[in-house]
């Protein structure tokens, strides 16, 4: 009895000694070497591709943000979006979907409501949006909640608005739009998709400007 | 381009990028764990664990030190996570409850990364690098030498002191536990994920050990950001098959994967190493085209499953779907419908569990596909490591079910398949249906647990049915709706993980050590031809069969009944 206890204590601190000794390479030497090059070469991307207007950051080309007003182009919905319920002296965004399901009675009512508001704030005196039109994005809630992009339909349909609340030709946002919708990578990766901070920046720059 | 061609497209961009790979990387693998020679840091390792990488190991030897270093290493993760409030680097964050920090741990001791926490409000870098993501790397390098283990047993010529690759190896023995440990790590993961994470990087997944990070917003004001060394644990945790998100939406998350190439490179990652394990395989059992048919199985249902998956999505059957026109719920604008549904298919049949879009919000048809993924056990092609010993463990079953039927002794790649091996083969199938299936109902029966739930009705109970399958198969995605982190669900699917995993390696290396005591047989006229097609179709129906039959009552009261409805 005491040998098999003394056996599987030594067994026990040989498998801890092979944990501390990997933890070395694989969870300090590793982390650290990635970070170095990534320091090095990718420094922008690495520290959260931001972006500047005006002399200021105002967020990361790849985080969507919540709450632009209606003289700028709208995100997707983020009804999955939290706050942090611990360590709770940081303000932290909790990325996250929404989990509803199809037959799910609030993810209707949401989606319903979405695209109620969609058709009216879209609409204006010479350009009339109708339900059918509404791209599924504009409605649904992304996966992550930050998702930065929006498909070309959707900031299409957002074009009369934008235009009209800034004194804009449409013409001009509609090529503003144009210049900053992104095709599929390589032709047939990913889908074709519009960043919304992006587009707003220049936007602001144009109605200022 | 069609969306529908677009998500074809990648597909057949992934299976050309998979089929260039599988070659050199299995046979590098083969090579690795068939050398007798000791890289000069390998021996500076060996030095620090104090074990001997040339001690030939029996099957109990070789379960010990699994055994051994596992119950390490959920002890210190354990403690890691419940000290951290006083852990520096850590950025502040308090420590985590016990019965978290237990589930959490197990959770990614088992390969399965399982998290019941949010990972940007509760983990700070040193429990994220020094804890989390060595498991990502280690977990999955003991299922790949226990794999490996496996195939030594069909390997092995049963004989005194024959020379397979280059050790000598006793009748009997499976190899050295450390030595395939550590040169899984140093020689497979390590390098291929420095690669990866490098790559990642340079597509805009973020590397710093910055902390919270104060930004401005366009509308004024600011924001919170978590900085973190996201990169190099997305690399291994794609990698290994591990699953386990930095950030609470996992590979949803833009920082950890920003773009349809990353999101596509991601899904190769994920698949890469199990799929190549086919090759190892041939190599080191003397025959490439048994390899072939293994992989000619696990490649035959994931794109059956994949192709279900596209159609069921694009054809978005679901009250809230239908009004939204398209089921892009939980999905990323950048992805779309075509790359997701490749990826939740890719990760529900490894053992991975990373999800680049919310399986909870597919529709109902396409949530049941994920889980029948996971409850095929996860093998096509299945975790790292445990995806190809979960496949010869169907092989035997298929084999023996072959020699009911014409009344012959089963016999796999010059094996007997006896009493005792059916018999280890057939507890290893049992144990993960038997946790699922009855946790599930213990769930359902008792009054508390079904307060977690999100939705009501047949999705509340795919929730629970989903939860438990993931635990017990290791993969680690959820329905996340069903809030997780209650004593019950942190304890129960801590029970699950834990059973799941090392139960099932325990009857591997069981059968594995009773193969390598046996002396091959000659192939005759009457042998069972295992490396063609015929057997591939055996295989696949054998695994489909026996899953449908285990599982098919539950999936009816839950995705089944979802899906039919709408």
């Amino acid at each position: 009895m005491n040998n098999s206890v003394a056996n599987t204590a030594r067994l026990l601190a040989a498998g801890l000694r092979a944990l501390l000794v990997l933890t070395v390479v694989c969870g300090v030497i590793y982390p650290l070497a990635v970070t170095g090059v990534a320091q090095a070469f990718f420094h922008t991307k690495a520290n959260g591709s931001e972006v500047t207007s005006g002399g200021r950051v105002v967020g990361s080309s790849l985080i969507g943000q919540q709450g632009p007003g209606l003289d700028y182009f709208q995100p997707r919905p983020a009804n999955g979006l939290g706050e942090n319920s611990v360590n709770t002296q940081y303000r932290l965004i909790l990325s996250g979907a929404t989990n509803r399901s199809g037959d799910n009675a609030e993810l209707i009512k949401w989606v319903k409501e979405a695209k109620a508001a969609v058709v009216k704030d879209n609409s204006t005196a010479d350009y009339k949006v109708r339900p059918s039109q509404v791209p599924a994005d504009a409605v649904t809630s992304s996966g992550s909640g930050l998702d930065p992009h929006i498909s070309p339909a959707y900031a299409d349909l957002q074009v009369h608005r934008v235009a009209e609340r800034n004194g804009l030709p449409v013409a001009r946002v509609q090529k503003l739009v144009d210049e900053h919708t992104d095709g599929r990578t390589l032709g047939f990766i990913g889908e074709p998709r519009v960043n919304v901070l992006e587009l707003n920046i220049a936007l602001r720059g144009m109605a200022t400007g | 381009m069609s969306p529908v061609l677009a998500g074809v497209s990648q597909l057949l961009a992934l299976v050309a990028a998979l089929a260039l790979a599988h070659r050199p990387l299995g046979d590098y693998m083969a090579r690795v764990y068939s050398s007798d020679k000791h890289l000069r840091v390998e021996k500076w390792i060996y030095k620090g664990i104090g074990a001997d990488p040339d001690t030939g190991m029996r099957r109990s030897a070789y379960l010990r030190g699994v055994l051994a270093f596992s119950a390490a290493s959920v002890l210190f993760l354990y403690l890691l996570q419940r000290l951290q409030g006083v852990l520096p680097g850590s950025m502040g964050f308090s420590s985590i409850d016990p019965d978290q920090a237990f589930n959490t741990a197990v959770s990614f001791v088992t390969n399965t990364n399982w998290q019941s926490y949010y990972g940007e409000q509760a983990m700070g870098h040193v429990v994220q690098t020094a804890g989390l993501a060595v498991q990502n790397f280690v977990s999955a390098a003991v299922g790949i030498a226990v794999a490996v283990a496996l195939v030594r047993g069909f390997a092995s010529s049963g004989s005194r002191t024959a020379a397979s690759g280059g050790t000598p190896v006793r009748a009997g023995e499976l190899g050295n536990f450390w030595a395939d440990l550590v040169r899984g790590v140093v020689r497979i993961l390590v390098p291929l994920s420095v690669v990866a994470a490098v790559v990642l990087v340079a597509c805009g997944v973020i590397q710093n050990f910055s902390g919270i990070h104060e930004v401005g917003q366009f509308t004024g004001g600011s924001q919170q950001w978590n900085g973190g060394a996201v990169a190099s644990q997305e690399a291994i945790k794609e990698l290994g098959t591990n699953g386990g998100g930095y950030f609470n939406a996992n590979s949803a998350h833009p920082f950890e994967n920003p773009t349809p190439f990353s999101n596509l490179f991601e899904i190769f990652l994920l698949l890469v190493v199990p799929f190549s394990l086919t090759r190892t395989f041939g190599r080191m059992v003397g025959s490439l085209r048994q390899g072939y048919a293994i992989l000619a199985t696990m490649a035959t249902i994931w794109l059956g499953f994949v192709a279900l998956m596209m159609w069921t999505e694009f054809a978005h059957h679901g009250p809230a779907f239908d009004l939204a026109g398209g089921a892009l719920e939980g999905k990323e604008t950048r992805f779309g419908v075509g790359a997701s549904s490749i990826f939740a298919v890719s990760t529900t049949l490894t053992s991975t569990g990373a999800v680049d879009s919310f399986h909870s919000s597919f529709t109902g048809l396409g949530g049941g596909i994920t889980m029948l993924g996971m409850q095929l056990g996860e093998i096509a092609p299945g975790g790292t490591g445990s995806g190809l010993y979960g496949m010869l463990i169907m092989a035997v079953i298929a084999v023996f079910i072959a020699g009911l039927m014409v009344g012959r002794t089963p016999e796999y790649l010059g094996k007997k398949i006896g009493t005792r091996e059916i018999k280890f083969a057939a507890c290893y199938l049992l144990i993960t249906p038997a946790l699922v299936l009855v946790l599930t109902a213990a769930a359902m029966a008792l009054p508390t647990p079904g307060d977690s739930m999100t939705n009501s009705g047949a999705h509340g109970f795919s929730e629970i049915l989903y939860a438990y399958t993931s635990a017990a198969n290791n993969n680690g995605s959820a329905f996340a709706g069903l809030n997780a982190d209650t004593q019950w669900f942190n304890s129960t699917l801590g029970v699950a993980m834990l059973l799941g995993r090392f139960l099932p390696m325990v009857f591997v290396l069981a059968l594995a050590g009773s193969l390598a005591e046996q002396r091959p047989v000659p192939v005759t006229a009457g042998t069972l031809r295992t490396e063609k097609p015929l057997f591939t179709g055996l295989l696949v129906g054998a695994i489909l069969i026996i899953t449908g039959l285990t599982y098919f009552p539950a999936l009816a009261l839950g995705p089944l009944a979802e899906g039919l409805a709408s």
